[in-house]
């Protein structure tokens, strides 16, 4: 991993949501690097933390939440705690946002190639027509049929996988190095959801993109993604290439997932499930947050935290089994 | 129905509709709004027109032909001055719609605005701006408008002042609320991950999702105004003689309310449809120009 050049790294990032019940630790010390022209996947259940990160990535968090540890790093440039003023300047720019739902992402007062041209003419300074040529061309590369007319569409008269298209148009059309695609296929049906994934891993390859791509779905990650990191309750519980991933899930809660997916050629009477549900994150079990949904906990897993141990290269586990490796998460 | 079809089509494959397509359907699928839109337009024309529309100059007066009821030289009769009616009824109408329209702008604009910051910045702004606003309504508007008129004197131009403080505390709250609801939504999430400035997204992208509301509000808000000034004219504190303000036209005729009614009653009338007119095509402009309904 270390060879290759990082276009973003994050460091140990910890996002508190600050609430009356008291603090609460979305993202718990998340370490996650993008080497350039690279998918990574962001893989976890509802709730452990993924859009929180991508939310941190983007320098969106809000009042209640808030960065409070950690460094975020774009391109050897500190970004964790830029002003309002600089982030701007660089989102949209350098690092771009998919979001989930296609059919609320657009404004539904302007024409979508108008919203495209505005997110060109913030970062760039050529005149309107070169923009709308520019919009064109990103229309066509993104596969959108009869650019010239789809350019004055209202978002509502677009169908959801075109929306969409629209959106990666938008994220991709002053060439960010990131972008960030957060569930960009949830809200779409199986077929569009692999053209859209095409596309995407095509835009990447062309342009040199990196994507963080967050999804709860396995399936999307060996599709196209190259590294994957699984959350579980705000940390990294498994991170590895994604061949390896598949190949030798080593956590047990990866297992868990893995084993999850239905098969098509077994016959089984009951789907595999991972028994219990995620802990509430303001009262987190004082040791593994795994601890009380795992098969293979012991006495110690309830007592102390594991540390991120490294199994074979690049592949890294936080679970006491594999502590004879070395530790990656520092401490 | 064939048309019908066509247009769904056209809509389908993403044709953007002109103005003009607009008022077609406006035409098509609602035609009291339609026909309002024409009176307004009619009454808008006599206004502007009013030297060369009125029959006699609205000034002249002529002791002879004081309190003449309706007839072929005089439409609407004459006042106790001889002055005609009709005459005084058309440059009237110069008054009611520029009363109509501008502290409506003004005070639609300075409650725009004030309630924008109160519902994106939220917090201390939102609690001084929404709290001014509550002592606002709280008072009787018509009551404050009288008070500004007191202190500052009568006249147009105090109208103007007394009418646009007075009304901006209903269009906060409602451009507040909406700020609120739509400062979640996703496109401006989607906008600040683009990097948009915070004031952009406040006018570019949250005020013009607000507009169908302020039509509504803005053809709701223009009677009102003209009500206002006919009643502090009524009540001797707007307009002031010789100026044909309906509202001073219809108190000076209620002396002569059982010999001479026209006096009062044409000016009243007139106040009337230019209210209904107004009402009517901003339920008419609201249905075409709100996407969400026409979606449906």
């Amino acid at each position: 991993m270390c060879t290759q050049t990082l276009v973003l790294d994050i460091r140990n990032l910890k996002s508190h949501f600050f609430t009356a019940k008291g603090e609460v630790p979305a993202v718990d010390g998340v370490s996650i690097q993008v080497p350039a022209g690279k998918i990574i996947g962001l893989v976890g259940e509802s709730g452990c933390g993924k859009s929180m990160t991508a939310m941190s990535i983007m320098g969106l968090l809000r009042y209640p939440g808030k960065i409070v540890d950690g460094t975020i790093t774009l391109d050897g440039r500190d970004i964790t705690h830029l002003r309002p003023k600089e982030l701007a300047k660089i989102r949209g720019n350098e690092i771009s946002m998919i979001f989930q739902e296609p059919m609320t992402s657009l404004n539904p007062v302007y024409p979508v190639g108008r919203q495209v041209q505005e997110a060109i003419l913030l970062h760039q300074k050529i005149p309107k027509e070169e923009a709308k040529k520019r919009v064109l061309e990103i229309f066509r590369a993104v596969g959108i049929p009869e650019p010239e007319k789809r350019y004055h569409s209202y978002p509502h008269q677009l169908s959801g996988g075109l929306r969409q298209r629209v959106m990666i148009g938008m994220a991709m059309v002053c060439r960010p190095k990131v972008m960030v695609a957060d569930e960009p296929t949830t809200a779409l049906d199986v077929t569009i959801e692999a053209q859209i994934l095409r596309l995407m891993k095509q835009l990447c390859d062309e342009q040199g993109t990196s994507i963080i791509l967050i999804t709860h779905n396995l399936g999307v990650v060996a599709e196209i993604c190259d590294y994957v990191y699984v959350m579980y309750a705000g940390k990294v519980m498994e991170q590895a290439e994604t061949f390896s991933l598949f190949e030798q899930a080593c956590h047990p809660y990866t297992q868990g997932l893995l084993q999850s997916i239905p098969k098509l050629d077994e016959k089984v009477e009951w789907l595999h499930t991972i028994k219990g549900v995620v802990p509430n994150l303001l009262h987190l079990p004082k040791g593994c947050s795994f601890c009380t949904r795992c098969s293979q906990a012991g006495r110690r897993c309830f007592e102390e935290q594991p540390g991120l141990y490294e199994t074979i290269q690049g592949h890294g586990v936080r679970c006491f089994q594999y502590e004879s490796g070395v530790r990656l998460d520092g401490e | 129905m064939n048309d019908k079809i066509e247009k769904n089509i056209s809509s389908q494959i993403g044709e953007e509709d002109t103005w003009l397509d607009k008022g077609k359907t406006l035409v098509r699928q609602n035609k009291i709004a339609a026909f309002s839109a024409l009176v307004i337009l009619l009454i808008l024309l006599a206004a502007i027109f009013a030297p060369l529309v009125a029959p006699y100059d609205h000034l002249e007066q002529s002791l002879a032909d004081r309190l003449k009821d309706p007839s072929a030289a005089h439409w609407l009769g004459t006042d106790e001055l001889g002055r005609d009616v009709l005459s005084r009824i058309i440059f009237g109408a110069r008054i009611s719609l520029t009363i109509g329209l501008v502290p409506t702008l003004i005070s639609m604009a300075i409650g725009t605005v004030l309630g924008l910051c109160a519902g994106f910045y939220g917090g201390k702004t939102d609690f001084i701006i929404m709290r001014l606003a509550d002592v606002m309504l709280a008072f009787p508007s018509l009551l404050l408008a009288m008070v500004v008129m007191y202190t500052m004197g009568g006249g147009l131009v105090n109208i103007f002042i007394a009418l646009s403080l007075v009304n901006w505390a209903g269009t906060a709250r409602i451009v507040r609320s909406q700020t609120l609801s739509l400062k979640e939504k996703e496109f401006v999430e989607a906008a600040r991950s683009m990097g948009v400035g915070k004031w952009t997204i406040m006018f570019r992208h949250i005020l013009p999702n607000c507009l169908p509301s302020l039509i509504v509000l803005f053809t709701l808000n223009i009677p009102a105004a003209i009500l206002s000034e006919a009643s502090l004219s009524f009540l001797g504190i707007g307009a002031q003689p010789p100026s044909p303000s309906w509202g001073l036209m219809a108190v000076r005729g209620k002396k002569y309310l059982f010999s001479e009614p026209w006096l009062s009653i044409a000016p009243s009338a007139a106040i009337m449809v230019v209210v209904l007119a107004f009402n009517f095509l901003g339920d008419g402009l609201r249905d075409i120009l709100d996407p969400y309904l026409k979606e449906q």
